[in-house]
């Protein structure tokens, strides 16, 4: 198979995403005799597509045009079908960002093809490639195949795959291929402006030791001093999953998951959060993770290191108690 | 302004799922609205209240789904358009997108609205895949919306708390971020004047759509867990006992 990998930059910065993509691509190419290209786009990404031409792939694409400064689907879907139909890959795969979410459908229907996104494995069944993705918020997975002739499409979310075992290249570089598209201004019917972060927080998790964050299962605004009081006790910093943040009941700022903060403490109680995927991908590189939820069958319970099955607001105020009286 | 929601019935968020064949067992349990929709579905009758005009909401799935389409006209959709079709949960993306685009094409909305993906499949794909099958621009992952005259001003949400404001021509397909807004309860009054709401249904066959399948699920499971979990049991102060002993001594994080 020929592999073609689409990477994201922004903002003169890589989304590190598209390296844990790489790495599946090399897994995959691994275990089916297949070969990488991997490719950039953008105004002027050369700089990328050296950072590619060093990991272990058969080449590196570049697709340069003024017209793809800046991200827009109409863009990127030109130029990319016009690269897939040149370089035809049998498989393209991408990281499951946000963008990718914006183009990668519309591209792949563009091609009269589907696509299989937010993958979290693969497996080779004979000579058929079997991709995993969660149903149900997590709560099952299901074995997905490709119907139909190639080019299939895929992505990978965020987190599946280690970025750290991405091979470089034995021996140095491979070529950096350029390849040309044709784009016209009048093609991209959106406009994009500028790009802003909101208040930025006070409190930045990511350096937080302890988080203690709620979910669902708190049920009211009024609950959450209950949470407090056990975050005061055991030393942390209160975080919440994005439906409690939503609702108003903690700042956006305290919301973990993939549109929130990415954290890893040493201690990460979960109280009342089912473990939705968009919630666990911010918090799974936790050292210990406890989880406290009356459905036993909550995914959160899938990483979690120590488990309760039980009702918090029973919970809570006994943690709060045996955290008071061990500091005693 | 005409505005088209896109809402699918998805199996209630506290359903205890039992799995069959590649779907669940559906007489079990029992559905709602999907909540990403519902955000779209509320931003669509804000929009209406602002602008004026009329809010359809768009629904596939069997005859349960009708249930969802009412709740969307109690809380204040105009007319609800049901297309009949046992098989859906058996559609891939691009199938159910290609039904979807079909009854949308005759309605020549101004502006279509989708949530951001459906808490059972999870795709997160219809809405792009609309936008691409009815050659019109879209957005995804809207936080805002404000319409200046035949374009829109949109905030959409990147990744790591970054937002760019972007502008985009109508008509068009908007996938809406959960959490834009505040959702709004039915009224009694809503629910009453919903009973004398239109849902024109829709056959399958009617649209003629004729897709070939791109992707096929092969089987669903329970995921194997990866790690190895020690659930404690008691009492709720023995349990908070142990739980400190295990955090102080074992794991050493507190």
């Amino acid at each position: 198979m020929k592999i073609l990998v689409i990477t994201e930059q922004r903002q003169d910065k890589w989304n590190n995403t598209s390296f844990e993509t790489l790495v599946a691509a090399q897994q995959i190419a691994a275990d089916t005799g297949s070969t990488i290209s991997a490719l950039v786009l953008g105004k002027a990404a050369g700089k990328f597509a050296e950072d590619l031409a060093g990991k272990n792939i058969a080449e590196a694409l570049l697709v340069e045009h003024d017209l793809l400064e800046s991200y827009t689907p109409d863009g990127y879907c030109l130029a990319l079908s016009q690269v897939i139909q040149s370089v035809k890959p049998d498989l393209v795969l991408f990281p499951h960002t946000y963008q990718v979410r914006d183009f990668a459908p519309k591209l792949a229907a563009m091609l009269g093809k589907g696509m299989i996104a937010d993958c979290v494995g693969f497996r080779k069944d004979g000579d058929r490639l079997v991709l995993v993705r969660q149903m149900f918020q997590g709560k099952t997975v299901a074995d997905v195949i490709f119907q139909g002739a190639a080019p299939w499409f895929a992505s990978f979310q965020s987190g599946a795959f280690r970025a750290d075992l991405l091979a470089v290249h034995p021996s140095g570089k491979v070529p950096v291929n350029k390849v040309s598209v044709e784009l016209k201004p009048e093609q991209i019917r959106t406009k994009p402006l500028e790009l802003f972060k909101e208040a930025k927080s006070a409190v930045d998790l990511t350096q937080a030791p302890i988080i203690v964050s709620v979910g669902r299962g708190i049920k009211a605004p009024e609950n959450i001093p209950q949470a407090e009081a056990l975050a005061k006790a055991i030393g942390g910093e209160m975080a919440a999953s994005r439906p409690i943040c939503d609702e108003g009941w903690l700042p956006m700022e305290r919301q973990i998951g993939s549109s929130g903060q990415t954290v890893a403490p040493k201690l990460y109680l979960a109280l009342g959060i089912s473990g939705a995927i968009q919630h666990v991908v911010g918090m799974k590189g936790a050292r210990t993770i406890v989880a406290i939820n009356k459905d036993q069958n909550a995914p959160i319970f899938e990483i979690a290191d120590y488990g309760i099955v039980g009702d918090i607001f029973e919970l809570m105020p006994a943690l709060t108690a045996a955290l008071e009286k061990a500091k005693s | 302004m005409k505005i088209i929601v896109c809402i699918k019935q998805v199996p209630a968020k506290d359903a205890p799922l039992s799995i069959a064949g590649t779907w669940i067992k559906e007489s079990d349990i029992g559905f709602e609205m999907n909540e990403p929709d519902s955000y779209a579905l509320e931003e669509a009758l804000r929009l209406k209240e602002k602008h004026g005009g009329e809010v359809a909401a768009l629904s596939m799935g069997p005859e349960r789904v009708k249930q969802t389409i009412k709740e969307a006209l109690a809380k204040g959709a105009d007319r609800g358009i049901h297309i009949a079709d046992d098989q859906f949960a058996q559609l891939d993306p691009l199938g159910a997108a290609r039904m979807l685009a079909e009854a949308l094409r005759k309605e020549n909305a101004d502006l279509i609205l989708t949530g951001l993906q459906s808490d059972d499949h999870g795709f997160g794909q219809t809405g792009v895949l609309v936008a691409a099958l009815l050659d019109l621009p879209h957005a995804t992952i809207i936080m805002q919306i404000e319409v200046q005259d035949k374009k829109m001003r949109l905030k959409r949400e990147l990744e790591a708390g970054w937002f760019q404001h972007i502008e985009c021509p109508l008509p068009a397909v908007l996938s809406i971020q959960s959490g834009i807004n505040k959702v709004r309860y039915a009224t009694l009054k809503g629910i009453m004047a919903a009973k004398k709401k239109e849902i024109a249904a829709i056959t399958r066959e009617s649209l003629g759509v004729k897709s070939e399948a791109t992707q096929k699920i092969e089987k669903i499971y329970v995921p194997t867990k990866t790690k190895k979990t020690e659930f404690l049991t008691g009492t709720p102060a023995e349990m908070a006992t142990k739980l400190v002993e295990k955090l102080k001594f074992d794991a050493r994080v507190i």
